[in-house]
């Protein structure tokens, strides 16, 4: 268990890059505590398997530098750096038996038989594998397999950080879930220190105490789920959380609340008006749209009902948004209202959070 | 499994090359089984002999010792080439210029035409004016391949390990390159040493390519007729008479037909019989 | 222009890829076929494309027989999960290549392709090869090839599965659109029950190579007629417990009853009753819910929702509820459950109503 520091790392796989979108990762800082779950999450290509490949030393960073605990790792091999990583698809010597591909790791470590046999048993009876402990690894299904790679990271005592690089992309949706779950237990179990990568939020959100959102080589937002659901630091990501995203709607501001369409947007605070912006606009979930007969008008475009909620699609002066609805409600046949919740309606400039508030 | 599509009119495509096929290659051999069973001594006269020739073959001393030199010849093969053949394709580089380079050089000499291979070793390997026989025997050690059988021996297998363990690294190098990053990676997190990586990872993973390779040498070495009879004719003696060596010092040479049919009717059977087996192994593998 | 399978079935080795099935697909709408992984999807869809012939039964395509008929006589276009393309052509000319094979005019090709392409937004990328694209723009140039055949059945086996949460969103939203215009049949197999919602049409439940219901997507959500298909069009799974209906209600085990009058037309006995995790609740409306205690296992927190994992009585069950709630591991909670949200299966797995 360690604490993971980046320190401005930059990273390009062309060896003489010099624009910057030739760099694969822009100016990484991070700190990662000891024992807590994190996750990195982004869309494909955003530069998270890169990034994990830095922290895991399989990749050497064009420049900054990786901390454990203060010692600086940046050169060391991944061997030296005792980490554990759990790949897409399940790897696992396939002519061992599951308990030897458990064993493997410690006997490396020249661990006694007898210390080797605790951990091993205590490990597969973590991830149920007790009943196959005396099978060969090639015959167990695609999350059997998964559960082995998972194992050989548990089996050590001397992992600093173990990483998740989309572990459950070949899994069945049923299983999917159940390892899920098993994957966050096992963190309050074994306290390592976790970082699971992944492009699909339910995934990210679940298991991590604090989600880092990349884009395009760059840590856009670093927060806590709640933070990053209600309060987006750029409109990347309030559109990449949340299913549907945000909403965002061109605006004016008049007097420090938004404008839109005519129909001005009551919002917490006031905010004062920015420099120079290209451009304005306001940003609120479909969770947080109500109907209200009180809201300016809309018409409706289509509804697509998911069971136990309803998502309106509506349209004003040829912008389209999102309205969720819960399954109780009811839905306006004609004449629909809607407004936004003023807590949870933020304005966005040239995409990022505007929310300074008025001097007076 | 896809479903064929019904066309009839195929069928009439390929009646030529069926009759060219059964021309050339059905006929000869009932022309062979024919003979294997009879007697002639010229002028198209036959004397029924049923299976005389193959007892007599299967009991003559002769056959036996080129069968088991032949055995010995393939075992030595198989043992030199595959693992150096695994081992070559491991240090070749995956990437870049170096790996054009390095399969460019494996590839030369499987396109050379056999009997030119004999020949070459032949004049390399001369004891005074070729240059390995001249090195070799400068060095004091007694080489003479045309005299020694020994010395004959080592310069044969020389010359198939030269000439085909580049099949065998071409076919390893296929299958290493096949198997995904991620295992080397999470060997690499595992601290595994060079050797585990090559006893857990590589070489259950190129099992199927190397299978092949084992059966395709394992094929053409029992067989193996044109290069040592370009090198040594089978001699000296016939310390390097191999089984198709004989087979044709017998048919062609002594122009006993019907021996020599039944011994090429025998060797034939011997030959898939040990495919059939190498075949059998290989789906099982496949299945399991 | 119906798709009828009429006993239809698929074996090989004693091994059923593909039980007995005698169904009819409604044209002009999507048709979903729901199911887990190895549950017999791509079978399936390979039966209907031709690609694999069937042990039994019959394939009937617009009132024809089309059971012996070679895939390339079937007016069908297939997209799969790995997003296929010709790699040595372009955009442009992976998209024509239905339209070359039919010896369409050379004008009529560029237009169609280019109305194609703007449809599913790739007109930019119509020069580039296929390896020269992100996975999304792949697959939406297999989707383009498949629209412009305008074939008569669509068969989609996973489209979206290699694709980034984001992009599945967005496809997902377009591909009823593109589809459905055409007036074909179409057919989208997938493991996930959302997106058979967001799709709509119909959907038909599979179980290892069975067919456990056919019906319009909501009616199916809301009213399984099985336990099987109640389950199989779950996520999070579906909660169950095992009851006992008597004179007086419905009884769990430790207790727990509901006080009803209704199902009385059905025997007393033992019976499943089975319900979603959102239909379990932190909070109570109504005086007739059920009080149900249980232990938290673990929770599990998106964005705006929570998923508790407990066990309720050796029961392990998820609620699904909006609202952060950061439970603690081994904690004690109260959950509400309304019968009305419930369903009860018999103890073959049948669907029992109340009158």
């Amino acid at each position: 268990m360690a604490e993971v520091r980046l320190q401005q790392i930059r990273h390009s796989y062309n060896p003489d890059a010099g624009e910057k979108t030739e760099y694969a990762l822009e100016k990484i800082d991070q700190v990662w505590e000891d024992g807590g779950a994190y996750a990195l999450l982004g869309p494909s290509g955003c530069g998270k398997s890169t990034l994990l490949n830095i922290v895991s030393g399989l990749l050497q960073p064009t420049e900054g530098k990786v901390l454990f605990d203060n010692n600086d790792v940046t050169s060391r091999t991944p061997d030296q750096r005792n980490i554990a990583q759990i790949f897409q698809f399940p790897v696992v010597y396939d002519t061992m038996t599951v308990y030897d591909n458990l064993a493997f790791p410690l006997r490396n470590r020249k661990m006694g038989n007898a210390e080797i046999e605790e951990r091993v048993k205590t490990v597969a009876e973590m991830l149920d594998l007790t009943a196959s402990l005396n099978q060969r690894a090639s015959g167990l299904t695609a999350d059997g397999k998964q559960k082995i790679s998972l194992g050989r990271g548990l089996v050590r005592s001397d992992v600093n950080i173990m990483m998740f690089d989309e572990p459950l992309t070949v899994i069945d949706p049923h299983l999917k879930w159940q390892l899920r779950t098993k994957l966050k237990k096992l963190h309050r179990q074994v306290g390592f220190t976790m970082v699971y990568v992944t492009h699909d939020q339910t995934e990210a959100l679940t298991f991590a105490e604090k989600v880092a959102v990349m884009y395009e080589g760059e840590v856009v937002q670093f927060g806590t789920p709640e933070e990053l659901f209600l309060k987006p630091n750029h409109t990347f990501v309030g559109h990449f959380i949340g299913s549907p995203g945000m909403n965002f709607l061109p605006c004016e501001l008049d007097g420090g609340f938004p404008v839109f369409n005519g129909n001005r947007i009551k919002i917490s605070a006031p905010v004062s008006q920015p420099e120079t912006t290209k451009k304005m606009e306001l940003g609120v979930r479909p969770e947080f749209v109500k109907i209200d007969a009180n809201g300016f008008p809309v018409n409706i475009n289509r509804i697509d009902d998911v069971g136990r909620y309803k998502i309106v699609k509506v349209e004003n002066s040829g912008h389209y948004f999102n309205v969720y609805v819960p399954e109780e409600l009811e839905i306006p046949s004609e004449n629909m209202h809607v407004s936004f919740d003023p807590e949870n309606t933020h304005i966005y400039c040239d995409g990022w959070l505007h929310d300074k508030k008025e001097s007076s | 499994m896809i479903a064929r599509v019904t066309n009839q009119k195929a069928w009439f495509m390929v009646l030529p090359v069926i009759l060219l096929v059964a021309f050339n290659a059905v006929i000869p051999l009932m022309t062979v089984v024919n003979y294997s069973v009879q007697e002639t001594f010229g002028n198209n006269v036959f004397f029924w002999e049923g299976f005389r020739w193959y007892e007599e073959v299967l009991n003559s001393e002769r056959f036996h010792a080129s069968m088991l030199r032949q055995i010995i010849f393939t075992s030595i093969i198989l043992l030199i080439e595959i693992p150096l053949g695994i081992a070559i394709a491991m240090t070749m580089p995956r990437k870049g210029l170096g790996a054009t380079l390095c399969l460019v050089l494996m590839s030369l000499p499987l396109l050379i035409p056999w009997n030119v291979v004999g020949a070459m070793w032949n004049i390399f390997a001369l004891p005074e004016i070729g240059l390995l026989g001249h090195v070799v025997n400068s060095m004091g050690i007694d080489y003479n391949f045309t005299q020694q059988p020994i010395s004959a021996w080592i310069t044969i297998i020389a010359m198939d390990v030269w000439h085909w363990t580049s099949l065998v690294v071409l076919l390893s190098y296929a299958g290493l390159s096949a198997i995904p990053e991620a295992f080397y990676h999470a060997a690499q997190i595992d601290t595994a040493t060079k050797w585990q990586i090559f006893r857990y990872i590589q070489l259950p993973k190129i099992k199927h390519v190397l299978t092949i390779a084992i059966l395709l040498r394992f094929m053409d070495s029992f067989m193996i007729y044109t290069e040592p009879f370009v090198l040594t004719g089978g001699g000296p003696g016939n310390s390097t008479t191999f089984l198709s060596t004989d087979l044709v010092k017998i048919a062609l040479g002594q122009f006993d037909l019907g021996p020599a049919a039944a011994m090429s009717l025998i060797y034939f059977l011997i030959v898939l019989l040990l495919c059939w087996v190498f075949y059998t192994l290989m789906m099982r593998n496949e299945e399991q | 222009m119906a798709l009828e399978f009429k006993n239809l079935s698929k074996k090989e080795h004693d091994v059923t890829f593909i039980a007995p099935i005698s169904l009819k697909l409604k044209p002009g709408i999507f048709n979903t076929i729901l199911g887990p992984t190895l549950s017999g999807k791509t079978t399936l869809l390979r039966l209907m494309a031709g690609l694999d012939k069937p042990t039994s039964g019959e394939i009937w395509h617009k009132e024809i027989n089309v059971t012996k008929l070679p895939v390339q006589k079937r007016n069908v276009a297939m997209v799969y999960q790995q997003f296929i393309n010709y790699p040595t052509m372009t955009v442009f000319e992976n998209i024509a290549s239905p339209l070359r094979v039919k010896k369409v005019a050379e004008k009529e090709v560029k237009s169609r392709v280019h109305k194609v392409a703007e449809l599913l937004k790739i007109s930019p990328l119509l020069k580039r090869l296929p390896a020269e694209l992100s996975g999304g723009q792949q697959q939406r140039t297999a989707l383009a090839r498949a629209l412009t055949k305008e074939a008569e059945l669509v068969l989609l086996d996973e489209p979206l599965a290699n694709l980034d949460y984001k992009l599945r969103e967005e496809l997902r939203e377009e591909l009823p659109r593109l589809f459905v215009e055409t007036g074909a049949t179409v057919v989208y197999s997938t493991t996930e029950p959302s997106e058979a919602l967001l799709l709509g049409g119909y959907s038909a439940t599979l179980h290892e190579g069975r067919i456990t219901q056919y019906d319009p997507t909501q009616s199916l959500y809301k009213d399984p007629k099985s336990l099987i298909a109640a389950k199989t069009f779950s996520d999070p799974p579906l909660n169950t417990v095992e009851v006992e209906k008597n004179g007086e209600g419905i009884f769990l085990d430790g207790g727990s009853h509901w006080k009803t009058s209704k199902y009385t037309n059905i025997p007393n006995g033992n019976y499943t009753l089975g319900f979603r995790a959102h239909h379990l609740k932190l909070s109570s409306t109504k005086n007739d819910d059920l009080k149900l205690a249980g232990e938290v296992v673990v929770t599990e927190l998106s964005g705006s929702e929570s998923f508790v994992h407990l066990k309720a009585n050796g029961n392990n069950w998820v609620v699904h509820t909006h609202g952060i709630y950061n439970f603690r591991e081994e904690e004690q909670i109260k959950m509400f459950l309304s019968l009305s949200n419930c369903y009860l299966f018999d103890t073959e797995g049948n669907r029992v109503y109340a009158e």
